[in-house]
């Protein structure tokens, strides 16, 4: 007798397949015409827990086509459940992400603890819809929900010190397969510079297409660095750390030769691995031409003024 | 038995490539079916580079000949294989663009390693017909341990590709590395063994 787990149930087997697709469709079609954080149109329809009282940003990418939730969700790099693509959605079943708390500590006059609601609530949540970059040459456009980072981390008062914003990833090997095996340095290690977090662009995000993030896309809060490659952006984040030195991070120190402090998509810079040129959006056959910082450099350029973006990768 | 045999697995060996096609059309090939497809036709050859390899051991020590006539047409399905991953890149994924293909081979050493192994496996599909056997005679032996330096650069080519998990191309390496060793000269005593093992002494 074959007794499935709840992990090897899809979503689709749940919903019916055609009332999933158009309700997709719809989500994409509101959110492109601009009926946002209507989120009781959805009620009653999933049990995807929907996000409200969210407002547009000027921050959002409009001028391109947003990729489906079902490939945002289905295919991801998140190697805590599995190193295939089809790994996080299969896997990520038996994670809980609730509660949640975030410790919050180094340079800073306010550090401590602070529980996910009470760290969101003081803040408007907003809708960034970016590209998406992926190491891998290939990308998305993901319709975040989240809320600036800088203004989250202005709450902890930073001291003058707080050269560097460092993240760690959840630890739970019993929830997170991928973890009881040592392909990367446990816990996930990321960190940004203290003006790239500060950065208007840099957001934390709490949801995808006006939905709370699903487990396999980083739940329940992650950062998004929308000029970075992807694996800058950590998944689920339980620490905070202002530090003045140049924190390490786990794809660094895993090949320190493909992947830099800085990891700004830059289409020049020879990869050993994949060409950064091109890429290839999902859901398109042909690739198209990678932008300097991920078609973000009007926004972030400026802050890597006189830096040799090669050496400093 | 080799009339049966033949076909038999043939028809087998297209199998993986039949249910590439069934997943394509129903659209199940991940949300990037490029890179699924190019993995998948990958992964096969590989599988089909050390099911060939595992051919000759397999004569050796059970003693029945009759494997020797599968190793060419399972060489032949390797190469097969490697076709379409080859033309997965270059037509799929690439879409012809020759700078950026050469930049690959030049730039990118899982590629380099790849596609030598890739080339080095055109002539010996070439000479894989009974008139070539023939013709080069000795050489053909000869020639054809090109096959121990393609399945190192393949699995070279899969090692080099993989970000972090190194577990599948490991092993690969561990399992051709055992088909290696159970090629020199030792082996022999196995081969002793396991016959003395399977066929009771008559009495």
């Amino acid at each position: 007798m074959l007794i499935k787990t709840p992990s090897d149930i899809k979503s689709s087997e749940i919903t019916s397949k055609s009332t999933y697709l158009s309700r997709r469709k719809f989500l994409k079609t509101s959110i492109n015409t601009g009926i946002v954080g209507s989120g009781l149109l959805l009620a009653g329809n999933t049990n995807a827990a929907t996000l409200n009282d969210i407002r547009k940003s000027r921050y959002s990418t409009l001028e391109e086509e947003l990729t489906d939730f079902e490939d945002i969700t289905t295919y991801n790099n998140f190697y805590e459940f599995g190193t295939a693509k089809e790994d996080p959605v299969k896997y990520s079943g038996g994670f809980n992400p609730k509660p949640w708390s975030i410790t919050v500590d180094g340079e800073c006059n306010k550090p401590g603890e602070i529980g996910l609601e009470d760290l969101i609530k003081p803040h408007r949540l907003e809708e960034r819809i970016y590209r998406l970059r992926c190491v891998e040459a290939w990308s998305m456009v993901v319709p975040w929900v989240g809320i600036p980072l800088g203004n989250v981390l202005k709450r902890f008062e930073p001291s003058s010190n707080a050269k560097y914003v460092a993240f760690t990833t959840v630890f739970r090997p019993d929830e997170m397969p991928g973890q009881r095996s040592r392909v990367l340095q446990w816990p996930y290690r990321e960190g940004l510079r203290i003006d790239e977090a500060m950065n208007p662009l840099t957001i934390l995000a709490v949801g995808i297409y006006g939905e709370e993030l699903l487990n396999q896309s980083g739940a329940p809060i992650r950062l998004v660095v929308p000029w970075k490659y992807g694996y800058k952006s950590i998944k689920s984040i339980v620490k905070i750390s202002f530090v003045e030195d140049e924190p390490r991070t786990s794809w660094n120190d895993s090949a320190p030769k493909e992947y830099g402090f800085y990891s700004n998509v830059n289409p020049n810079r020879n990869h050993p691995r994949w060409s950064q040129k091109k890429e290839r959006r999902i859901g398109e056959f042909l690739k198209r031409d990678t932008l300097m910082f991920n078609g973000y450099a009007d926004q972030v350029a400026s802050m890597y003024e006189g830096m040799n973006l090669l050496k400093y990768h | 038995m080799q009339k049966l045999y033949k076909p038999l697995l043939f028809s087998v060996s297209l199998i993986p490539f039949g249910v590439l096609i069934y997943n394509g059309f129903r659209d199940n090939l991940t949300a990037n079916p490029i890179e699924y497809i190019t993995h998948y036709t990958g992964d096969w050859t590989l599988y089909f580079l050390l099911i060939t390899l595992s051919i000759t051991p397999l004569r050796n020590l059970t003693g029945k000949l009759i494997f020797t006539c599968f190793r060419r047409m399972l060489g032949l399905f390797a190469f097969f294989y490697a076709c379409l991953h080859f033309l997965t890149y270059f037509v799929l994924d690439q879409y012809f663009d020759f700078n950026a293909i050469i930049e690959d081979i030049i730039d990118r050493p899982y590629i380099t390693v790849g596609f030598t192994a890739f080339v080095l496996l055109i002539p010996l599909a070439v000479t894989s017909t009974k008139k070539m056997i023939s013709r080069l005679g000795s050489n053909w032996q000869r020639l054809h341990k090109l096959i121990y330096v393609i399945t190192t650069l393949a699995i070279l080519h899969y090692l080099w590709l993989v970000k972090a998990d190194t577990t599948l191309p490991i092993t690969f390496a561990l399992i051709f590395s055992v088909l290696m060793t159970l090629r020199l000269p030792w082996a022999k005593n196995v081969k002793k063994f396991f016959i003395s093992e399977i066929q009771p002494s008559s009495h």
